[in-house]
């Protein structure tokens, strides 16, 4: 006898083509955002091409713009808040799941969540009036004494600068990869780990081989995560860098992320020159943003650390 | 549910409770005209000030909005707001092309403030030249030779300067560097005049306020704030010493006195810069804040309701004017402004004036 094929009832193609629908709104808005910033460069991109890119310049007056001292920032605090925050928040969140009480771990828990929650400005606020003061009067002055002789901590100490900006970066998003990662760690099944304790593990070694194996995935994501929160973090960093249109070695210096730039002069571009230079800065953010996500991801297929290469 | 039934009562109530005061009955103050203006934060205080006043007699809404003078600008040319403030006079031709028209409100003066250890408010004096080179890079520590012949008096200490300026860009800034344009030809030819420019050195802060707060917290910051913002903060101002060679504090009298040269009846556009104006009491740094409007105007009631605020200002906000330490624009300057009004200013054909 033919055996007709059973037809998909309606409801589930119509909520095929509705979840399409909405990844397609997804893909649409991407792709959207970014001919609008073309668009809305084409101005900026005429006149100084590739120049822009390396140009130090940032002159309105004369209106010669370029956006190396603003990428520099952006690469350079976000660098300082990654290499503070991921180690702490890895820590943290092993603390969390593999040793801590269960009594203390959901506490401190909760608290990260809260600190996750805390609104930008606020830690820009902070970070000014009582982080900065901080740094002046007793961090940087023995960073200086200490280890003046590197150029990274030559100058005056203002508190306000670079070195402040990507501390700052570092604890706004310490929150975010912390409970990311905590909750992959989570997800590791119970079994997973006692087969390996039962093998005799310590564990640090059970941990290590096994737990963060397995949940390598979400350590990542959780990193991605961050590290896309703190390129283009504005309000908490504008506060705090010193908006300084320079590039310079040492971290005591200000300087200017894209996106402080962006929050500081592009209400009053007045020029079309300026504003389309401002969005040509956007358009950089967004392609940097691009690239590091691409380089991070096309590096960890290629160690072998990527979903498909679980165990 | 009974849980569902009591969170949704909670927020119910907490809804109503901030809503329903806000329902006024009364028919008055339903037709009252809302006007809304951005612009400069140089004469915010005095604009807000006037506003709350005005509001208390009239029950008139304004609402001002200080986003700087380059966004007032913007905003104004959009038609997103009744009028406009800047600091930075926009010129002819522009004005021209836009349909506005630009008027004087306030004349306000843009001050040096220091944070050096054992300098008083009022202590330390700068001559141009000086403060060229400060905000240049060329001076790097309060010690300098250049600064103590200024100051034989004072110790100055060893500190390093560090410049705060303005990150955004601001009306306060055109004026001060129009200034240091002036007075300087080396600013005139690495940097001039804008509301934004390219600091030679320097710490970048937003608004008034950035800057009050930054230059507080840096020993021995240097920055420029408008007065008001001075005073609030009780911050440690200078002295100046002005084209008559005269070293003036910032005060009613020297701003007033810097205005009272100005030929505002020639200016098409009122396009007067009043930094380093000729006269023994004159500060160096007084600038006047614009307003903006457009010479047709949508709505005649909102029209004439703004027209009326700003004659009110001009004939009755004196008082608070001197009490922010601001200059109110004299009485024969706002009576050729209001002649303008009278001639330029329409909606629909009709004049708005008086």
């Amino acid at each position: 006898m033919r055996t007709r094929p059973r037809r998909q009832p309606k409801a589930d193609t119509f909520f095929k083509y509705l979840s399409a629908g909405c990844a397609f709104v997804l893909l649409a808005l991407i792709a959207g955002l970014f001919i609008e910033l073309l668009r809305g460069s084409s101005q900026s991109l005429a006149k100084f091409g590739a120049r822009f890119i390396t140009s130090g310049a940032w002159d309105p007056v004369r209106q010669d713009f370029g956006a190396a001292s603003s990428i520099f920032g952006t690469v350079v605090s976000t660098a300082i808040a990654m290499l503070l925050a991921v180690p702490v928040s890895l820590v943290i969140a092993l603390l969390l799941v593999e040793l801590a009480h269960p009594v203390i771990s959901r506490i401190v828990g909760t608290a990260i969540e809260l600190l996750a929650a805390i609104p930008s400005i606020i830690y820009g606020m902070w970070g000014l009036f009582v982080f900065a003061p901080f740094m002046a009067d007793y961090v940087q002055p023995v960073l200086g004494t200490k280890l003046g002789f590197l150029p990274l901590f030559q100058g005056p100490p203002m508190g306000i600068g670079m070195l402040t900006a990507g501390i700052i970066l570092a604890l706004m998003v310490l929150p975010f990869m912390c409970a990311a990662m905590r909750d992959s760690l989570a997800m590791v099944p119970a079994v997973v780990k006692e087969s390996a304790y039962g093998m005799g593990s310590t564990t640090w070694e059970a941990t290590r081989r096994v737990s963060l194996r397995y949940c390598i995935a979400g350590m990542v994501g959780a990193v991605f995560l961050g590290l896309g929160r703190a390129l283009g973090e504005t309000m908490a960093v504008t506060f705090v860098i010193g908006n300084s249109h320079s590039i310079s070695a040492s971290l005591f210096a200000p300087g200017n992320s894209i996106a402080s730039t962006l929050a500081n002069e592009f209400a009053e571009a007045s020029e079309p020159m300026y504003a389309s230079a401002l969005i040509e800065l956007g358009l950089l953010l967004f392609v940097l943003t691009f690239i590091f996500q691409a380089a991070a991801r096309i590096w960890l297929r290629s160690v072998g650390l990527t979903e498909r290469a679980k165990g | 549910m009974k849980r569902t039934a009591m969170l949704a009562l909670i927020i119910g109530v907490g809804v109503a409770a901030l809503v329903l005061p806000g329902q006024r009955t009364s028919a008055e103050e339903r037709s009252q005209v809302s006007i809304s203006g951005a612009g400069a934060s140089f004469p915010y205080p005095i604009y807000s000030r006037w506003a709350f006043d005005y509001q208390r007699l009239t029950g008139m809404k304004f609402n001002y909005q200080s986003i700087g003078s380059g966004g007032g600008i913007a905003q104004i040319k959009a038609k997103t707001v009744d009028f406009g403030a800047s600091d930075a006079p926009l010129k002819a031709d522009e004005l021209k092309e836009a349909g506005l028209l630009q008027f004087p409100m306030i004349i306000g003066g843009v001050v040096p403030v220091v944070n050096v250890k054992g300098i008083a408010p009022g202590q330390l004096r700068l001559t141009p030249s000086l403060l060229a080179d400060i905000f240049l890079g060329r001076i790097a520590t309060w010690d300098h030779p250049a600064i103590k012949d200024a100051n034989p008096t004072l110790s100055l200490p060893k500190t390093a300067i560090t410049v705060v300026h303005r990150a955004d860009g601001s009306g306060t800034t055109w004026i001060f560097t129009n200034y240091l344009d002036k007075v300087s030809t080396e600013w005139h030819e690495k940097v001039g005049t804008g509301k934004a420019v390219d600091w030679p050195v320097g710490i970048g802060a937003k608004g008034n306020e950035g800057v009050a707060v930054n230059v507080q917290r840096v020993n021995g910051g240097i920055g420029y704030v408008e007065y008001a913002y001075a005073l609030q903060n009780r911050m440690t101002h200078t002295l100046l010493q002005n084209r008559a060679g005269k070293f003036v504090p910032p005060t009613d009298e020297t701003f007033q006195a810097a205005a009272a040269n100005a030929d505002w009846e020639k200016a098409p556009g009122y396009y007067v810069v009043l930094t380093d104006q000729p006269g023994d009491e004159s500060w160096p740094i007084t600038g006047a804040s614009f307003i903006l409007v457009h010479l047709e105007q949508p709505d005649k009631a909102r029209a004439k309701a703004m027209l009326k605020f700003f004659d009110w200002c001009y004939r009755h906000g004196v008082k608070s004017a001197k009490e922010l330490h601001y200059v109110a624009i004299p009485e024969n300057v706002f009576t050729l402004v209001e002649k303008n009004w009278e001639q330029e200013l329409r909606a629909d054909g009709a004049a708005l004036w008086p």
